[in-house]
This record gives C-alpha cells, sequence and structure tokens, in this order.
C-alpha cells in the first residue's frame, strides 16, 4: 500500500495535469525518493494508484535511467561519462573508483553504502571529470580527490 | 562595436541567483508588462523581426514557429508554452548558467512567449540531475506567484498563466520535442509523427510551443529594446548575443556570452585561451556531440547558425568540445556513438542498429581490429541513418561527428588498421 504520505504527494503532482497518467513519472520519483528503489510491488501499487495498467507503468519505468528497477546503496555514484569527460579523465577515474569500490559499472558495493552508475552529459563540461553523488556535483575531479570525497558519504 | 551581454550582465559574481526583487530593481518583468500591453500578433511580429533563432540547436527562426499556433477566440485550450530545459547534449552546459543565475529571467521569457501564443498552461521541463537549477527555479516560481505575476489575472491583467516544474527522469530522447511531450504526458520518449505539428497538437492535443531556455531568456530583452538594438547585438545575419562555450583541453574552458558571429578561432584563441601547454589542436565539435568536426582551417569561420552550416557542420548549441593531438579522434567518436546508440529509444532500425553497429566496428579499431572495409561500411551507416531514412533526428544527428571524423581524420584511422592497436594507448 502507498503511504498517505506517498498518496499525499502523488496527489499534488496531479493537480498539474489533466489526467492521472501523465503524472506517473512524478509518482515513480516520489515513491523511489523513500524506499530508494521501485519494486515490482512499488510498480503494482502505483499503477492501482493511477488507474493504469502495471505494463504500462513498467514500460515507462524501464524507460527512464533515473528510475531504479533494482535494489541501489544507500549513495548513488552518478559518473558521467560523455565526451568532455571522456577527453579530461573518465577512464582514470572510473578505473579509480572501481577499484577503490571492488565493483563495476551498475553494480553496489557489498556494505551496501554505494552504487555506481554512468551518466550521460552532466552539464558541467568546463569544470571536467565531474560527478554526482546523490544530489551533490563534485567538478573538476582527479581520482585521488574523487576518492576522498567519497569519504564524505557514509 | 558595443559587446552587451543581456543575458547574463545582472548576474552576481558569486554565482548565487538573482531573488524577485533583485530581478526587479535590474529592468527584470518590464518585457511581460509591455507584452501584456501589446497582443499576441505584435509580440510575435516583433520577435520574428528580430532574426531570434532557436538556441537549442536547430535554429528554427522562434516566431516563425510561433505563427503557426491557432489563436483568437475559436482556438482550442488549454494552449501550452515548455521550456525545453532537458540539457542532455554532451558537451553542453549553458542552460545551467541561465536558470542558476537568472531563474526569473527564464520565468519572464516564458511568460512572454505564453502571451504571444495565448498560453494558459507553462512547463519548465528541466532534467532531473540539475538539482540547484530546480531548487532556484522552485523558489523563483513562489515568489512570481506570490507577487501575482503567475495565477489568474496577472500583472493586474485579464490573462492568467500556471507555471510547472517537472522533473525529468533522465533519457537524452526527453529533448526532442516531442519525446518531451510525451515523457510530460507520462508515457516512454519516444518521437511522434509530424504532422501534427506541436503547435496544431501538442501536449495533451493541444496547441504547444517547445523553446530553449536560452531562446526564452531572450524574449524579454527585444520586447524591451526593440528589433534593432537586438540585431546589433550580432555580428551577423541571425540577431543578439550567444553563450558560446568551450571544454576539452584548453587552457580556460568556460562559457561567455559574446555577439553571435564571433568566429571560432575568437572563441579557441582570446576566450578559451588557445590550447594547454604541450597538447596541439586538432579540431572541434562547435555545438555538441551532434555536429560535425571543424579543423584548423575553419578557425575563421563565425559562429552562427549561417556561416557553420556553409562549411558542412553545425552551430548546434554553440559550446565546443575541443579535440587535441593528445586524445584519439577514433577512441572519441567511440564515445559519442556509444553515446548515441545507448540513448536510442529504440523506436526506428537505422536508429538502434545502425548507431550500435557503428559503435562495435569503432570499437574493434580500438582494439586493433578494424579494416579498411570496415571505414565503407561506417561510411554506409551514416548514409543509412541520414535525415530521410529515420524517425526523428537522434540518428542523423549522431552520425554528424562520425562521417566528418572519417573525412578528416581518416589517417587516424588507417593508423589503427596498420598498427593493429590504438596509437594513442
Amino acid at each position: 500500500m502507498l503511504s498517505s504520505e506517498e498518496r499525499g504527494e502523488i496527489e499534488a503532482e496531479m493537480l498539474k495535469y489533466p489526467n492521472k497518467q501523465a503524472a506517473c513519472i512524478d509518482a515513480l520519483k516520489i515513491v523511489q525518493r523513500r524506499r530508494g528503489w521501485i519494486s515490482d510491488e512499488s510498480i503494482r501499487e502505483i499503477a492501482e494508484f493511477l488507474g493504469i495498467s502495471t505494463d504500462e507503468l513498467d514500460g515507462v519505468a524501464t524507460f527512464y535511467n533515473l528510475i531504479y528497477r533494482k535494489p541501489v546503496g544507500r549513495h548513488v555514484i552518478l559518473l558521467c561519462n560523455s565526451v568532455s569527460c571522456w577527453i579530461m579523465g573518465y577512464n582514470r577515474l572510473r578505473k579509480r573508483l572501481c577499484e577503490r569500490l571492488e565493483i563495476q559499472l551498475g553494480e553496489t558495493t557489498a556494505d551496501g553504502r554505494f552504487t555506481l552508475l554512468p551518466i550521460v552529459c552532466l552539464g558541467t563540461c568546463d569544470h571536467a571529470p565531474a560527478l554526482m553523488v546523490d544530489d551533490d556535483l563534485h567538478r573538476d575531479l582527479s581520482p585521488d580527490s574523487a576518492e576522498q570525497i567519497l569519504e564524505r558519504y557514509r | 562595436m558595443t559587446s552587451e551581454r543581456p543575458l547574463t550582465k545582472d548576474m552576481k559574481a558569486d554565482g548565487e541567483a538573482l531573488t524577485l526583487k533583485e530581478y526587479e530593481r535590474a529592468g527584470g518583468y518590464q518585457g511581460i508588462r509591455k507584452a501584456l500591453r501589446m497582443g499576441p500578433k505584435d509580440i510575435t511580429d516583433q520577435v520574428t523581426k528580430s532574426s531570434l533563432r532557436g538556441r537549442g540547436g536547430a535554429g528554427f527562426p522562434t516566431g516563425s514557429k510561433w505563427s503557426f499556433v491557432p489563436l483568437g477566440k475559436d482556438a482550442p485550450h488549454p494552449k501550452y508554452l515548455i521550456a525545453n530545459a532537458d540539457e542532455m547534449e554532451p558537451g553542453t552546459f549553458k542552460d545551467r548558467l541561465l536558470m542558476e543565475g537568472n531563474p526569473h529571467q527564464l520565468l519572464e521569457g516564458m511568460m512572454v512567449a505564453s502571451r504571444a501564443i495565448e498560453a494558459d498552461v507553462a512547463f519548465v521541463f528541466l532534467r532531473g540531475e540539475y538539482v540547484l537549477s530546480a531548487q532556484r527555479l522552485q523558489r523563483a516560481i513562489a515568489e512570481a506567484y506570490a507577487a501575482g505575476y503567475l495565477g489568474e489575472k496577472i500583472f493586474g491583467s485579464e490573462v492568467g498563466l500556471e507555471l510547472h516544474l517537472h522533473l525529468s527522469a533522465g533519457r537524452y530522447m526527453c529533448g526532442e520535442e516531442t519525446g518531451l511531450l510525451n515523457a510530460l504526458e507520462g508515457k516512454r520518449a519516444n518521437p511522434r509523427t509530424k504532422p501534427p505539428y506541436p503547435q496544431i497538437s501538442g501536449l495533451f492535443g493541444k496547441p504547444t510551443i517547445v523553446q530553449n531556455v536560452e531562446t526564452l531568456a531572450n524574449l524579454p530583452h527585444i520586447i524591451n529594446n526593440g528589433v534593432e538594438w537586438f540585431k546589433k547585438l550580432s555580428y551577423s545575419a541571425d540577431g543578439g548575443s550567444k553563450l558560446y562555450g568551450a571544454s576539452g583541453k584548453v587552457k580556460r574552458p568556460g562559457l561567455w556570452e559574446l555577439p553571435m558571429g564571433t568566429t571560432i578561432g575568437e572563441l579557441l584563441h582570446e576566450h578559451a585561451g588557445g590550447m594547454r601547454d604541450g597538447v596541439e589542436f586538432r579540431g572541434l565539435l562547435p555545438g555538441g556531440a551532434s555536429t560535425d568536426f571543424l579543423t584548423e582551417e575553419h578557425l575563421d569561420v563565425k559562429m552562427d547558425f549561417t556561416e557553420v552550416q556553409k562549411v558542412g557542420s553545425r552551430m548546434g548549441t554553440g559550446t565546443m568540445i575541443i579535440l587535441d593531438d593528445q586524445t584519439c579522434p577514433v577512441g572519441m567518436v567511440w564515445n559519442l556513438e556509444d553515446f548515441f546508440a545507448q540513448e536510442s529509444c529504440g523506436w526506428c532500425t537505422p536508429c538502434w542498429s545502425g548507431l550500435r553497429w557503428a559503435e562495435r566496428i569503432l570499437w574493434a579499431f580500438e582494439q586493433g581490429h578494424g579494416s579498411e572495409a570496415d571505414l565503407e561500411k561506417l561510411e554506409w551507416i551514416c548514409k543509412f541513418c541520414a535525415p530521410g531514412n529515420t524517425f526523428c533526428a537522434l540518428a542523423p544527428g549522431a552520425v554528424e561527428p562520425l562521417q566528418s571524423a572519417l573525412k578528416y581524420f581518416r589517417d587516424d584511422f588507417l593508423r589503427h588498421v596498420r598498427e593493429k592497436q590504438c596509437p594513442w594507448r
């Protein structure tokens, strides 16, 4: 069951649109913010609340890369792999993070602390290479400074 | 020549956003007040005469785009105005500055455009990763509602405007106009068949205009200062100033508001400070990942929609990505095609199949397994993905850097074949 807080937030989003379905991406984001990811159960609950089929909602959920259909760690690292960051040292950064965290892109650390995901251009190319941890943007990175930044996230 | 910077001159040195009060003290919200007295046709007429062209990359004349929206009492309602703030073209970082530095300027631009098409509802379609832009826009929207600048009877007039912020959940396809409309309707961001064009049947089947953030930010200034002033900001036939940028191994990567038509060489050498010590210039993508490479011979070309097109590329977003001699051009194109193949929505075959095929061939070159025959295959894929063969502009844009790399960096491809490895490794 969606919580009353979840329902309240989704209903507030629904006011922006002429039909319920249009709020489904907002709904997915609201539920993900509270639960960390979107499980099959979450899909069923949201679909029922919005009056759309679970398959239709899952088609939407799996299309958008910021909707997580698998569990993620406490912190999600979005590592920019687009062209400017690639030129400015993305590969060295990725290598270091993978070694340090002992995971590959798309995976979560054994202690559930970090999930490492690639992301398309973060729009901060004059400060490449860049990554985000949760809502925080970090720029002008070296492998060393990136490693230090991760220490801030427990 | 004056070098006025209407879009950025009022921004604060510390990077904080202007509050509503500060924006008004700098002359803000006068353009919309004037626009409310003008009437839709006069606004569109002024914008058409200003020669403002869309800053999202395609360069479509803004006034002309609006002219297809039905007006008057028989027009369908609600009509929608959407700010395309889904800045996701690799190498592009200009709209972020406009939203973080002066969110009210964007809101006022949206108000002016909404008046021109008699829109009732406006959305900012913002990519989810732009967290700071979202916070500042949210605050600006709240301030504008509280001041009576949004909602019913805006600025004490007889017209209303609702304005909402929509935070997207990712995917490059959402930047495509009709993909964006589907995303905003809560669907997968596949592109739609045109016609009908969004001006007739857009969001929820109603007349809709989708406009880039930088385009919208220009509108209050055009209304305030007039057509002749706007044209004089530019060195070329396309009116206004332009946010130009450079990234890659230049001394001073950054973003600058300059007269439209500033040359590529001036951007590279004066504003970006030239190449870093120890690296040489090889080429550049003038305006994002989906534009053709240019080289040394093009440095005198003016950066505007018309002139860059004449030499076989596009100005695109105007934010240049610089290729240096320490970076493998084949590897760079591999990175670009991998991006496009990943971001293809999968709707049409040339795109989902062709782009991944190109990426696999480029990867083979990087691993030392490329052949001369593969170059012909890449050329064939470029033709296969050309405009007219695909459902939307993603694949044609995707092959622009590839086709031009095959032209300008052919020897580098052949070196990979001869040496059976990437010479830059």
